[in-house]
């Protein structure tokens, strides 16, 4: 297959129109600058609306307003930009409208930094607007996956009728690596039950609301909500684990993090280190059963996050904290190296 | 010949309807309340109306009807 | 007989929340007939705003969304944008237009958005129990102004319908009342002109109503009227404040 290198910010814009966006709406934000550009020159080209937005409110909004009427619609941003979409996106969890929504982090709080950071995890699984509701939230680790989660966040954010979020950083939306755009098969489920397009005097009046005066009334939206996270939390998380059989410590992390993880446990393995690496792919649903079974011969737990430490609440909790969870990671843009990580685990005693 | 009818149980009986009449012949009547508790507006010479619409345009509650 | 005066198809049949005597109703079934009367309902989606309005999604018979405090020109552009052959109109408070939404209103209409925006001015917010909005009127007693709007204190009102006037993307910028049946006449007119510039591609097009509110001004109904024409009119004076069809005409 054709192989184009691609900056991974371009690549997410391109794999979302193939997977059938036909709008981005985005407000210019450093890191994911490129993103709004790729699409300021080719959206129209290929028969969709791309407009800059007077604000990140205005931009999420405007992306309620496509998403109402059926179509495949998109933002992108990063950290503090996600912030002032969280209440757009509140009112798009409980209008159970489907939408993507890119966040390529940078490092916080306040207007924080430019450098690359995972410091918005708590934010995008537990917090993203107020209310009981989640996102679809997948985690990219290379360019390529970077294209194929964008499909799929489409694809699962139109049959769970829900918001999905990728949640890259700045070095994966910088990074430039071959990819390719295997044949996408669009998944486009039938939305005129209840998409807000004109009823051309042939149905009811379709209402997409999220307000709920009743408390009963609104009580059984979200409980409904929640049966359908269930079903999701069974069924679409998704992982990686890598050497994790025989491994005695295994190190989390997700995204970039998980290539510079990934270089440490390689160079510890050849020192003779019985280590491996458990990736999430989706950080909600978080992948529990698997990082179970990842560590289930392991007997000690590092997450190495670039932040102060928010993913590994979701470890402790998916291992009932029967087994220490250490923490190792930087902050503020600061990337980890694969040798502070490696000295990380020998220093929990990897090498005995 | 002309004729005003309010749905009463829409009627908020807050007269504006009456204000507009320009024949003055539309009350609220302080006897009968609708179901939701509000007095409401009713014709009381229905052989002087005109049939001018101008209760009906300037009804909030849209529960005037008029027929010429 | 035959009816000379009915509600409109487009207006669902059932009882409107609002308080005796308001005249959102008014409001509502203006744009309802106007809606029927170019046979559009079928291709029309209508944009709530938050306030007393904001279950009017209830009352419009054409597809309905309920958008963020202030957000409806957003979702109205995003709508819009992508059904561009679909009639768009919001509806929205002046809490709602002019205070948090501000920034969505003068962006949508410098842009010349396509669509049709519904201003209701009664200079308070409604649903929250009577607080001062950016159109109360200097002096103008309300829960959060309490000894009367002193703009030393609290600023001076936004007049929206000047202010988007001088805006480039603005097709139609008129302040209308429906304190009478003349003017709701006018507003009618008005509304229905907005709507045909959505149909012949003009832009955006604003018909800033002032109304009334007689529960949170702590009048009756018609003494509500009265005020509106009294004391809004003059502060708010009543006309077009940009029409470019008629520029159009006068070339």
């Amino acid at each position: 297959m054709e192989k184009n290198l691609m900056k991974g910010n371009e690549a997410l814009a391109e794999a979302a129109m193939r997977a059938g966006c036909k709008c981005f709406f985005g407000y210019p934000i450093t890191p994911q600058t490129e993103l709004a550009a790729y699409m300021a020159k080719n959206m129209q080209k290929n028969g969709g609306v791309f407009l800059q937005a007077e604000s990140e409110i205005a931009a999420i909004n405007m992306v309620l307003g496509a998403a109402s009427t059926g179509v495949r619609a998109m933002t992108s941003s990063s950290s503090p930009g996600i912030s002032l979409k969280s209440e757009g996106i509140s009112y798009i969890a409980g209008s159970d409208l489907p939408c993507v929504i890119i966040n390529v982090e940078r490092g916080g709080p306040g207007l924080g930094g430019i450098q690359p950071s995972q410091a918005d995890y708590w934010q995008a699984t537990k917090g993203l607007g107020h209310g009981d509701f989640h996102l679809l939230v997948f985690a990219p680790a290379s360019v390529q996956e970077m294209v194929d989660m964008v499909v799929k966040a489409f694809n699962k954010a139109d049959e769970y009728r829900m918001p999905a979020m990728i949640l890259a950083d700045g070095l994966l939306g910088q990074m430039m690596e071959p990819v390719s755009f295997p044949e996408i098969a669009v998944e486009m489920p039938d939305k005129s039950s209840w998409a807000a397009d004109g009823h051309k005097n042939k149905r009811a009046h379709h209402i997409i609301n999220s307000l709920y005066l009743t408390p009963e009334e609104l009580e059984k939206t979200v409980v409904d909500r929640y049966a359908k996270y269930d079903i999701i939390k069974d069924k679409e998380t998704d992982a990686e684990l890598y050497l994790t059989d025989d491994a005695d410590i295994v190190v989390c992390a997700f995204g970039a993090t998980a290539r510079v993880v990934k270089s440490a446990v390689n160079e510890a393995r050849e020192q003779g280190i019985k280590v491996g690496m458990f990736r999430p792919k989706t950080l909600w649903p978080f992948p529990e059963k698997e990082v179970q079974k990842a560590c289930a011969n392991a007997s000690k737990v590092l997450s190495v996050e670039m932040s102060m430490g928010q993913m590994i609440d979701d470890i402790k909790l998916a291992l009932s904290c029967a087994k220490p969870v250490e923490f190792f990671g930087r902050t503020g843009g600061v990337i980890p190296t694969p040798a502070e990580v490696l000295e990380k685990i020998k220093a929990m005693g990897g090498n005995n | 010949m002309a004729k005003m009818t309010v749905r009463a149980e829409r009627c908020k009986g807050c007269g504006l309807c009456a204000n507009a009449c320009p024949k003055k012949i539309i009350e609220i009547n302080k006897e009968k309340r609708n179901k939701a508790g509000y007095f409401t507006a009713e014709c009381i010479d229905e052989s002087a109306c005109v049939g001018c619409a101008m209760c009906a345009m300037m009804c909030p509650d849209c529960c005037i009807t008029v027929e010429k | 007989m035959a009816v000379v005066f009915e509600r409109p198809k487009a207006l669902c049949d059932v009882p409107l929340h609002y308080c005796p005597g308001c005249t959102h109703g008014i409001v509502h079934r203006l744009v309802a007939e106007v809606i029927d009367e170019m046979g559009i309902e079928g291709d029309t989606v209508g944009i709530c705003p938050v306030g007393c309005s904001v279950m009017a999604y209830n009352y419009f018979n054409c597809d309905m969304i309920e958008a963020p405090h202030g957000r409806a020109p957003a979702v109205a552009t995003g709508v819009k944008r992508t059904n561009p052959d679909k009639f768009v109109f919001t509806y929205q408070g002046d809490g709602d237009l002019a205070a948090i939404g501000t920034a969505e209103t003068v962006h949508a209409a410098t842009r010349g958005e396509n669509i049709v925006v519904i201003f209701i001015n009664n200079t308070i917010y409604g649903m929250t129990g009577g607080q001062m909005a950016p159109t109360t009127i200097p002096g103008q007693v309300t829960q959060t102004t309490p000894y009367g709007r002193d703009p030393q204190l609290a600023g001076y009102p936004v007049r929206v319908s000047e202010m988007l006037a001088t805006l480039t993307g603005t097709a139609l910028a008129q302040r209308v009342a429906v304190d009478s049946v003349p003017h709701i006449r006018e507003a009618k007119n008005a509304i229905r002109k907005a709507f045909e510039n959505q149909r012949d591609k003009k832009g955006f097009s604003l018909v800033e109503v002032l109304s009334t509110c007689p529960t949170n001004w702590g009048l009756t109904p018609l003494k509500a009227l009265e005020r509106l024409r009294e004391e809004m009119i003059p502060y708010y004076p009543l006309g077009v404040y940009k029409d470019i069809t008629a520029e159009e005409g006068n070339k």
